[in-house]
């Protein structure tokens, strides 16, 4: 099959979803209100309350939820064929991501600007709310330890991404001083900084960096991985303007750059999808498709981070309440975008289906190496860009984007260990370095203790990421049904997927606890079981809060 | 500047100059806006430092540069009041110093 055919039918579907759906779900069930006054006036303080024009406020939602989560799982679900991931991208994003992340912008911004944290203990009540927060920290303890994995890989397998990965740490804090000390304009330092980051992208293949696969005692993904957590804990130390601010910047402008380079790739070339349409013989040792497949691909189709950012800082900057349609749901379109061109490079970027079989030998395998294999090899075809250049360009994009959220979610894991600091009273843990380290030896632990010494098998840790970020987004749903139920309108449209989510996550959950036994990798069982219990207590929650808000709401008709 | 206001206004140039600035705009809201909260909190708690120093002396805290900050606590008042209670102190620490 062509892939500009898939590429449109999955554009169509997602503008569809966006012009039909979501007009649906702005007018009908959140009745969205242009006269509302939404917290941004209300409490407007030119710090944290800023009504921000709209467009502004999509670049900012869009560069925030989209890292490299969406390219990492749809890369790693093609193992089981080209369709059931398509489908679960363009109906996930329609159905589901779009719905969660409009709602939690609605749901934030009629409740003060109040985080998705703050509602659930709000709305749902108070053991939600400390559910909520044990959720948070499994997301980021893995999403952190899981990104260390995927960038130590690519350092291991793209040795010519290496100088310009860590280059681009030095443009950025360059980029960083130049625009905090008012030495140069902004456009000036953005085409600049883009010009570094290409110019050092050219110059990677000529000076390789490779590092040995042996260092002493330890692989040489393991000191890839020790380095990258010892930059982190650096980085997430640093005052945000120093690192984080231009990182993310530039990771931005390079994000609207890739997908542009990609999709223009597979205009031009239009390659035929190699890869089955549902694969008939999966390598020994993959688990069933159903439910695996939703919680593989998390980003992309749903994903709880986005109710995050959603309500975290989007809803304190909504200008008009009815600009969360376009910046909440085409912000999930845009994601659902990159998941697209994801799955496109995975399975179109490759010559025969031998090649493809051969990235795709066993489950977790291929993944973002086939993303960044595939993606030069049609940005090689068809733009004729040398493929080892194409491969690095890729390379940069996926271990940039996997570094900030690094750093990200280590400075909010600093948080959470603070907070606990504060709450019970250990002032040690209250200061900066004792949290970090916390942090840091948190997450080095999942790193190593899931896949071995080597540090080569964190990457069986993705679904249970998966499975924790679907927990995150379905406490969100949540929230959004619980509202609606109060406000007596449609409660179906966020109910159905919040329990197709919980159904999803505890079987794929109860399948993984088996996978894990029979392996008799028992710090995963152990894991497995903390996800399970949270996964069985959300439910259950869902269920008495919306029994408790129905009668509530029947006593009141009395 | 002045030259400008003699010169005939080229329509075009005016539109160039127009849309430059809107980019101009645009880029400094993008990378901006999304730390702003983090930066002037970062900010808040320099300055709260400063007044710790500025009003060290008033609370039994021997200051070198009394002198100096002395000169300083007029300007601050208006900050006073603000500071004492995001330091937790409901009422002002000082004695012969109410704000509230």
């Amino acid at each position: 099959m062509s892939a500009i055919v898939l590429l449109i039918l999955g554009l169509g579907g997602m503008a569809a979803g966006y012009f039909l759906y979501s007009r649906f779900i702005a007018t009908k069930i959140y009745r969205l209100d242009p006269d509302f006054k939404t917290p941004a006036h209300e409490y407007e303080d030119g710090v944290d309350f800023v009504p921000t024009n709209r467009f502004i406020l999509w670049g900012h939602h869009f560069t925030s939820v989209a890292g490299a989560a969406p390219i990492v799982g749809p890369a790693i679900a093609v193992i089981w064929g080209w369709l059931p991931a398509f489908l679960w991208v363009v109906l996930g994003t329609i159905f589901f991501a779009g719905v969660h992340d409009f709602g939690a912008i609605w749901a934030s911004v009629r409740n003060k600007a109040k985080s998705v944290g703050a509602l659930t203990g709000d709305v749902v009540g108070k053991r939600a709310r400390s559910i909520f927060m044990i959720v948070i920290f499994l997301v980021l303890l893995m999403v952190n330890a899981v990104f260390a994995v995927v960038i130590a890989g690519l350092m291991m397998n793209f040795s010519t991404a290496v100088v310009p990965v860590w280059g681009a740490i030095l443009v950025a804090l360059i980029i960083g001083q130049l625009i905090y000390r008012r030495i140069l304009s902004l456009p000036v330092v953005s085409i600049l900084g883009v010009i570094a980051l290409y110019v050092l992208i050219f110059i990677g293949p000529a000076v390789p960096v490779q590092m040995p696969a042996e260092v002493g005692a330890l692989s040489g993904n393991a000191v890839w991985i020790l380095i990258l957590f010892g930059y982190a804990a650096i980085a997430s130390l640093l005052p945000v303007w120093v690192l984080l601010q231009p990182r993310d910047y530039i990771n931005g402008l390079q994000l609207f750059i890739g997908l542009i380079v990609l999709y223009g790739s597979i205009l031009f070339l239009n390659p035929t999808l190699v890869a089955p349409a549902i694969n008939p013989d999966v390598p020994a040792g993959t688990p069933s498709m159903i439910p695996l497949l939703f919680v593989t691909i998390a980003c992309g189709a749903i994903s709880g981070f986005h109710g995050l950012v959603s309500s975290g800082t989007t809803s304190k900057q909504l200008n008009k309440e009815t600009d969360a349609r376009f910046v909440g749901y085409f912000g999930a379109v845009g994601e659902g975008m990159l998941a697209l061109a994801a799955i496109l490079a995975a399975t179109a970027g490759f010559a025969t289906f031998a090649d493809w079989q051969a990235m795709y030998t066993a489950f977790g395998q291929g993944g973002v190496n086939a993303f960044v294999e595939g993606g030069a090899y049609m940005i090689h075809n068809g733009l004729g860009l040398n493929e080892v250049t194409a491969a690095t360009l890729l390379t940069v994009m996926a271990a940039l984007f996997a570094g900030t959220t690094m750093d990200t979610g280590l400075r909010l894991q600093r948080y959470i260990f603070q907070e606990w600091g504060e709450i019970y009273n250990q002032p040690w843990m209250k200061k900066n370095a004792p949290a970090t380290l916390l942090a840091v030896g948190s997450c080095l632990l999942l790193a190593f203790g899931a896949g071995g010494a080597d540090g080569t098998g964190g990457m069986i840790i993705w679904p249970l990421f998966g499975t924790t970020n679907q927990l995150l987004a379905g406490l969100t749903l949540l929230v959004i049904t619980v509202m609606l139920v109060r406000l007596r309108r449609p409660m179906w449209y966020t109910l159905v997927p919040l329990c197709f989510l919980l159904v999803m996550t505890i079987a794929a959950l109860l399948i993984q606890l088996r996978a894990f036994f029979e392996q008799g990798n028992y710090f995963l069982l152990f894991l497995d079981i903390v996800v399970l219990i949270a996964a069985i207590l959300v439910a259950m929650e869902c269920a008495s809060a919306l029994k408790r808000s129905r009668e509530e709401m029947a006593e009141q008709q009395e | 500047m002045h030259d400008d206001h003699d010169k005939p206004h080229d329509p075009r140039l005016e539109r160039i100059r127009a849309w430059l600035s809107q980019a101009r705009f645009f880029a400094e809201e993008v990378y901006s806006s999304r730390y702003r909260g983090a930066i002037a909190r970062a900010r808040r708690d320099e300055d709260d430092l400063f007044m710790l120093l500025v009003f060290s002396e008033m609370m039994g805290v021997p200051n070198p540069a009394a002198y100096y900050t002395l000169e300083l606590q007029p300007l601050l008042l208006e900050r006073f009041h603000d500071w004492h209670k995001r330091m937790g102190m409901e009422r002002s620490p000082l004695d012969h110093f109410k704000c509230c």
